[in-house]
């Protein structure tokens, strides 16, 4: 599937809720479903610091795709890891970059875009674009 | 029974009946900064419409009753702290503002290589920073007075890091994220008798407790003017005449001076040797107006309400399972940091929002507190005078039901 289609998908499966309540709870199912992290790549380069939460982010390619790993130690902002690896993983870093991410918003979480210090989610978007930017880099 | 009239209250705050996300607003997040009353808003509106001007330095009309207004301020806050004089009040923008002020006039009067300068562990970052600076540049040495796991100062630690060496202790009279009153008096004694300065940071004090800076006996005090109903951008140095003096100026230009020459500058008495530049004339006329809010409603009055309201949250709180509280000093204001289960207090903090109860969450800008309890940060629900034990309630039916979505 595409970067859009996911999204599409995403924006989908959240309009079935009408309580924000529904969406939080989730979000946090999402956050406790998500791949275990592995604590080889816990280090200092790649964690993301909010003044909230902290979030851990790691890429790797293979076959041309970026794959992702993340982490938060805030439930919900681990389930918005979710989503976003969901949406991105195992795309080309081209694709990745040119990405228009616009489900956050779409599916009623934009609150937790916004460039505050409270959370790191525009540094974990930045960030996953980043990864993808210097792989290109590599296989040019 | 308090002799707050709570309706009365609350109808000078407009700002409470406003919802989120379609739910009432409930208000906790007053160490951070409290509500304008009207009288204040409508004091920065009648400033700038009635007498804007510059002050102390025109010869006109407006500029006379703007410089007036500015200084009735200050006779103030003078007679609310009740400082020996209303030169001894500096007007700042903010309790950083004035720490950074205090911090590099006093680094560069008093301070030498090999000093050492005393802080506490339950600082706000403001009080630890500056003086980690002026430190670092004088060679001086930052030492900290520890705490215990009620969140208590221990004294006798206190006393052993006195010595010939320290020039200044400066400690918080109430910790903006454990709520402790610290007994600020004690330790203003040790100080003087130990012939050092002391400067009380009482950020978190002037607005739930009596604070006479003649009584303690301090030589600084500072307190920001936004957490006492006041407007944002402003804030109080206060200090013994003598000493401030003494002191050189941090900052240069505009009103501070006497005469400039470009051989030598003489600097102008007090208030105006420390307050460089067009200061915030509304905000801190309004934060004269603040204050009267403060005294017509009566500081004791205040402080008994307040109480009234902690005491009945902490009961409550302490009815949730898997409630952790943070900060279980024998005396304590305003304040309840906690924590429920382990869930990160990002998540609760999104949680209550979404119902309309505003909390802060994160280290609160004492990263040392949250580091010696050894967790990510904790929620802070923060009372002031207009808050409700309908308030508190609903508060701790939402924490209820997000540790229950969290199982
Ligand atoms: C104890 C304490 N000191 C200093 C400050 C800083 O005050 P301001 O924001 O006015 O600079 C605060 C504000 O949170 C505080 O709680």
């Amino acid at each position: 599937m595409t970067i859009k289609e996911i999204q599409d998908e995403i924006v989908e499966e959240f309009s079935s809720f009408e309580e924000w309540m529904d969406k939080y709870a989730y979000l946090i199912e999402l956050g406790n479903d998500l791949e275990p992290y592995n604590d080889q790549y816990r280090v200092e380069q790649n964690i993301l610091e909010g003044c909230q939460s902290k979030v851990w982010l790691h890429a790797w390619m293979e076959d041309g795709k970026v794959y992702y790993m993340g982490d938060s130690d805030a439930i919900i902002v681990k389930g918005i890891v979710a989503l976003m690896i969901r949406a991105l993983s195992g795309q080309s870093p081209q694709d990745i970059i040119d990405s228009d991410l616009s489900f956050i918003d779409e599916i009623g979480l934009k609150e937790h875009l916004s460039p505050t210090r409270s959370n790191g989610l525009v540094a974990m978007i930045k960030q996953m674009r980043l990864f993808a930017i210097a792989f290109k880099a590599q296989q040019a | 029974m308090s002799k707050i009239n709570i309706h009365q209250i609350r109808e000078q705050f407009p700002i409470l009946k406003c919802t989120v996300y379609g739910k009432p607003l409930a208000y906790f997040d007053n160490a951070a900064t409290t509500h304008k009353p009207d009288r204040v808003v409508r004091k920065i509106k009648e400033v700038y419409e009635s007498m804007n001007s510059n002050i102390h330095r025109g010869v006109h009309y407006l500029s006379n009753q703007a410089t007036m207004a500015y200084e009735q301020a200050r006779n103030k806050v003078q007679i609310f702290i009740n400082a020996a004089h209303s030169h001894e009040v500096i007007f700042t923008s903010g309790a950083t503002g004035a720490i950074n002020l205090l911090a590099n006039s006093f680094a560069d009067t008093y301070l030498s290589e090999g000093d050492e300068i005393i802080i506490s562990h339950m600082e706000h970052h403001s009080n630890i920073v500056p003086w980690q600076m002026v430190c670092k540049r004088k060679k001086a040495l930052l030492k900290v007075i520890p705490i215990n796991s009620h969140g208590e100062l221990l004294l006798d630690e206190f006393e052993k890091l006195l010595s010939t060496k320290t020039k200044l202790v400066a400690v918080t009279y109430v910790s903006n994220t454990l709520g402790t009153v610290n007994p600020i008096e004690e330790i203003i004694e040790k100080t003087h008798a130990n012939n050092s300065l002391m400067m009380v940071d009482a950020s978190q004090a002037v607005q739930h407790l009596k604070v006479d800076v003649k009584t303690m006996d301090t030589d600084f005090l500072v307190f920001s003017g936004h957490k006492i109903y006041g407007p944002t951008g402003t804030g109080v140095l206060y200090g013994k005449e003598k000493l401030l003096n003494e002191m050189e100026p941090w900052q240069g230009g505009g009103e501070m001076i006497k005469n400039v020459s470009f051989e030598q500058t003489t600097y102008n008495e007090l208030p105006f040797k420390f307050e460089a530049g067009t200061p915030n004339i509304a905000g801190s006329i309004a934060l004269g107006e603040a204050i009267d809010f403060v005294s017509e409603l009566g500081i004791e009055n205040i402080a008994e309400y307040e109480d009234e309201l902690l005491n009945y949250a902490t009961e409550q709180f302490l009815q949730i399972p898997g409630m952790r509280i943070f900060g279980t000093a024998s005396k304590k204001a305003s304040v309840i940091s906690f924590l429920v289960n382990d869930i990160h207090p990002f998540d609760m903090g999104t949680l209550l929002d979404k119902m309309g109860l505003a909390v802060r969450t994160g280290h609160h800008c004492t990263q040392p507190i949250i580091d010696y309890f050894g967790i990510p940060g904790t929620l802070r629900a923060s009372i002031a005078v207009y808050n409700t034990k309908e308030e508190i309630d609903r508060l701790v039916a939402g924490i209820t039901k997000v540790a229950q979505m969290f199982g």
